[in-house]
């Protein structure tokens, strides 16, 4: 092993059942430097993450750590950190009820006979010697989050960690605590620590890092130096096209009427999720996409729409009136539909019956003192069954035990039900074998010709190319673009992606 | 087959009380064949009237029962219980009283008391409700409040230690209506099922409650006011406390505002876990519940009937929960059901020879 490499990991292979997770993945990392990670959603970015920090154990290849002779077998979180790999998450995993002090020292060990005294010192001294602002004896949760992120990487670090991995740091700090949270990696490169450095923040990556390695669908696409990757590149990489492939995959022409009225219109639109205001507006059998890596705010804005977040501004305007949207009651009355990103948390009800599931939307806009009948819910659902194939023993089994496809499809289900004339799809093909996935390519041009909008949300920019008649581009919480009729190639959207900065 | 199947998935519920009140029975058959006989008596005034340990368990789990319904719908939507019933019952009850210490008692005064006493109770049900949906606290913290002082209420809404309340009408309510040969509270916790399976089936509340219980997240990005629905199944349960007070002060004539269903939350809430609810919020059924109410009583007159001393029925009583606990735990159901897949394939097998 050459002697400035602290982390080699060769061939890594892991599977869940159904899904190859990781497959033959290589990922070398050197002392004193900070190594992005990137890929998009379902790279194997976090699989690898949780292989390296023992909570999964590898299927296949072997780990080494400078300093520890042969291959390393890291079984549980505990090896891991005993190996000198330790991780800051991006949700921080410290106790805000206790001091700075006591949170960089608890559960190391030792915690019968604590020297309270001694412990304020060391942690004062490493503090200082970090440059973190914030005092021992403070309560944790007195300091502001980018403070808290650096205890906790002040903790990793005094572990005698040569590996620290930080998850998603950046997240949910603001320009200038992220600006602060750089002081402190680039002094911790300084000192010789090697640092993973997990984010999907493409600026971020271009100003602290040193090298890049790329994952796409658990397979490694390369190592860079990041002199020698311009940000377009990078992105063509993670998407998983090859820059001069790019202008050549043609599409069908779709005919734009720019001259009908727009019957969504919102200006200055902001929610709590949401906090650029931006204007939007679809018109009638229009299908819009909103494009960009993960995290660029495109889920986020379509929530702003429905009113799933908190609405905090903005007007707007539906067939030429001036609406309230604040509640997603409001949005469903005007006849707007959506289907969550977050099928799991925000879209099945888990322990009810597919037919329950089927029917609510439609059963909450009827109202509180209309229930329907056992048989005409029984008639909605065995129709939405047959219509798209749902896959499901009857109606009354409970929608926890379908398959991830078959949940997505009632979801549909709902919506298409309540006749929308304004349908909202977040990701609705994601996890979904191929076949379903042309079945609801298919279906949303079949409604979009039935005069029904569509905004449509996919990872995939074939898939929204293929749908889309006009792509919003976002990137880091902005939009930066848009693209229509013969601007819709791969090319373009990888370069409003990336911005001008290749 | 011909025949429609019958679907026993969606009664499946119904068989944890359904096993603990039969595992009763059969324990007190063998120990003594007539516990369950069923005699005509007058009693004594002079009424046609039915005895025996079954109408007495019938009787007797009446307040119990209306609270289990209650206390399934909250359970249901919030996914916590609320401690505070004995103590808002108590409230009802005092207000039931004071309104009809006012004058003189009629029937129609007798409703007015009522619908007085339902509204104090939906009041302070709203006021839980309140703390636990647009505050978010937990529902045993936030009742916790009301348990705390809601007796102390009670107290100051009469002034007075026991105030009685005598008249033939409200001897009707507590024991029997002349002519009638079955105990009132009895008919009244049918008239409460009854009236919950209405609103069960001519509102959406069941599938709301469900929902927002399941997955509150999903419930309002599917319009559900999430709030609103926590809100009212306190509502509801307030009413349901409201009856439960009346009915206990009509047994008496008089309140005790100290000792008036004491400590029946606990049981109300052993009710709706014997009914098999989950605690944790989601499916639901009231039915089950009621019959857990049952079981709860019958297993208390039991003992009773064997004579245990009054001070050790508590402790007997926790042993046969346990007991009944544990056979609905997930862990044992997990290991029937595999039993019965295993059983049910050596049948096949049997079949195919």
């Amino acid at each position: 092993m050459q002697n400035d490499i602290v982390l080699s990991m060769r061939g890594i292979g892991k599977t869940f059942p159904g899904v190859k997770a990781l497959s033959n993945v290589d990922f070398t990392l050197r002392k004193g430097e900070i190594h992005a990670l990137m890929g998009e959603n379902g790279a194997g970015k976090s699989t690898l993450i949780k292989v390296l920090t023992g909570v999964y154990t590898k299927d296949a290849g072997q780990i080494f750590i400078d300093g520890v002779e042969g291959e390393v077998s890291i079984r549980s979180p505990q090896d891991a950190q005993k190996a000198g790999i330790s991780t800051v998450y991006q949700e921080i995993t410290l106790c805000p009820n206790l001091t700075v002090a006591e949170n960089m020292f608890i559960g190391r060990g030792n915690d019968v006979l604590v020297d309270w005294k001694g412990m304020e010192k060391k942690a004062g001294a490493i503090l200082e010697n970090l440059g973190i602002p914030a005092r021992p004896k403070q309560q944790l949760g007195s300091c502001s989050l980018a403070v808290q992120q650096m205890v906790a990487i002040a903790r990793a670090v005094d572990m005698d960690c040569k590996v620290l991995i930080l998850d998603e740091p950046t997240s949910s700090l603001d320009d200038k605590e992220v600006e602060m949270l750089f002081g402190l990696m680039r002094d911790l490169r300084s000192r010789g620590v090697g640092i993973i450095f997990v984010t999907h923040f493409l600026e971020q990556v271009y100003e602290v890092s040193d090298r890049i390695t790329v994952l796409r669908n658990g397979e490694l696409v390369g190592e860079y130096e990041i002199e020698n990757l311009p940000q377009v590149e990078l992105v063509a990489k993670m998407m998983g096209k090859e820059l001069e492939e790019l202008g050549e995959l043609n599409r069908e022409e779709k005919p734009e009427e720019d001259t009908a009225a727009p019957i969504y219109e919102a200006h200055g639109l902001s929610s709590a999720a949401c906090t650029n205001p931006f204007d939007f507006a679809i018109r009638k059998g229009e299908v819009n996409g909103f494009t960009g890596l993960l995290g660029s705010g495109r889920s986020e804005s379509v929530r702003a729409i429905f009113a799933a977040d908190r609405v905090t501004g903005g007007t707007v305007t539906m067939n030429g009136k001036t609406m309230k949207i604040q509640k997603p009651i409001q949005a469903m009355k005007q006849g707007i539909g959506y289907l969550p990103e977050d099928r799991k948390d925000d879209g099945i009800i888990a322990d009810l019956s597919v037919r329950d599931n089927i029917i609510l939307a439609l059963q909450v806009m009827k109202g509180f003192f209309r229930p329907f009948s056992q048989a005409e819910a029984e008639a909605f659902a065995d129709e939405y069954i047959k219509a798209l194939e749902i896959k499901t023993a009857s109606s009354e089994t409970p929608i926890k035990s379908l398959s991830g496809g078959n949940q997505q499809k009632v979801i549909l289900a709902r919506w298409l039900l309540t006749h929308p004339k304004y349908l909202i799809l977040d990701e609705p093909t994601r996890g979904i074998d191929v076949g379903t996935k042309t079945e609801i390519q298919r279906l949303v041009r079949k409604l979009a010709e039935e005069g029904m909008s569509v905004t449509f949300i996919s990872s995939e920019i074939e898939e929204m190319l293929r749908t889309c008649s006009r792509l919003i581009v976002m990137r880091d919480r902005h939009i930066v673009g848009q693209l229509r009729g013969q601007e819709l190639t791969q090319s373009n959207v990888m370069r409003t992606i990336a911005g001008g900065a290749d | 087959m011909a025949q429609k199947k019958f679907n026993w998935s969606k009664y499946s519920q119904l068989m944890l009380p359904l096993i603990s009140i039969l595992l009763i029975v059969v324990f007190n058959l063998i120990r003594d064949p007539s516990f369950f006989s069923v005699e005509i008596a007058k009693n004594n005034v002079g009424n046609t009237v039915l005895t025996g340990n079954l109408i007495s368990i019938l009787n007797g789990a009446s307040e119990l029962a209306v609270l289990a319904m209650g206390m399934t719908l909250v359970t249901a939507a919030c996914g916590g219980q609320d401690i505070s019933v004995g103590a808002l019952a108590a409230i009802a009850g005092s207000m039931f009283v004071k309104v009809l210490r006012s004058g003189e008692i009629t029937v129609g005064s007798i409703i007015l008391a009522f619908l007085c006493c339902c509204a104090i109770a939906i009041v302070f049900g709203a006021f839980n409700g309140t703390l636990v949906s647009v505050f978010k606290i937990q529902p045993m913290i936030a009742t916790l409040v009301l348990f705390t002082c809601g007796r102390s209420i009670a107290y100051w809404i009469n002034g007075g230690a026991t105030p009685t309340v005598e008249s033939p009408l409200i001897n009707a309510i507590g024991s029997f209506i002349p002519g009638v040969p079955i105990p009132t509270p009895i008919i009244i916790v049918a008239i409460c099922g009854i009236l919950f399976a209405l609103l069960l089936k001519f509102t959406t509340l069941g599938l709301y409650t469900q929902t927002v219980g399941i997955n509150q997240r999903a419930a309002r990005l599917n319009g559900i006011n999430t709030t609103l629905i926590k809100l009212l199944s306190f509502m509801i349960l307030g009413v349901c406390c409201a009856v439960a007070g009346c009915i206990g002060v009509s047994r008496l004539g008089l309140i005790n505002h100290e000792t008036l269903l004491l400590e029946i939350e606990m049981d109300a809430i052993l009710a709706v876990a014997i009914g098999g609810n989950a605690l944790g919020g989601g499916k639901f059924k009231v039915s089950s519940s009621v019959l857990g109410a049952y079981a709860i009583q019958a297993l208390t007159i039991t003992l009773y009937a064997m004579k245990v001393p009054s001070t050790a029925v508590k402790a007997y009583k926790a042993i046969v929960i346990i007991l009944i606990v544990v056979i609905g735990s997930p862990v044992v159901k997990a290991y029937f059901s595999r039993l019965w897949a295993r059983l049910k394939k050596s049948g096949k097998g049997m079949e195919a020879v």
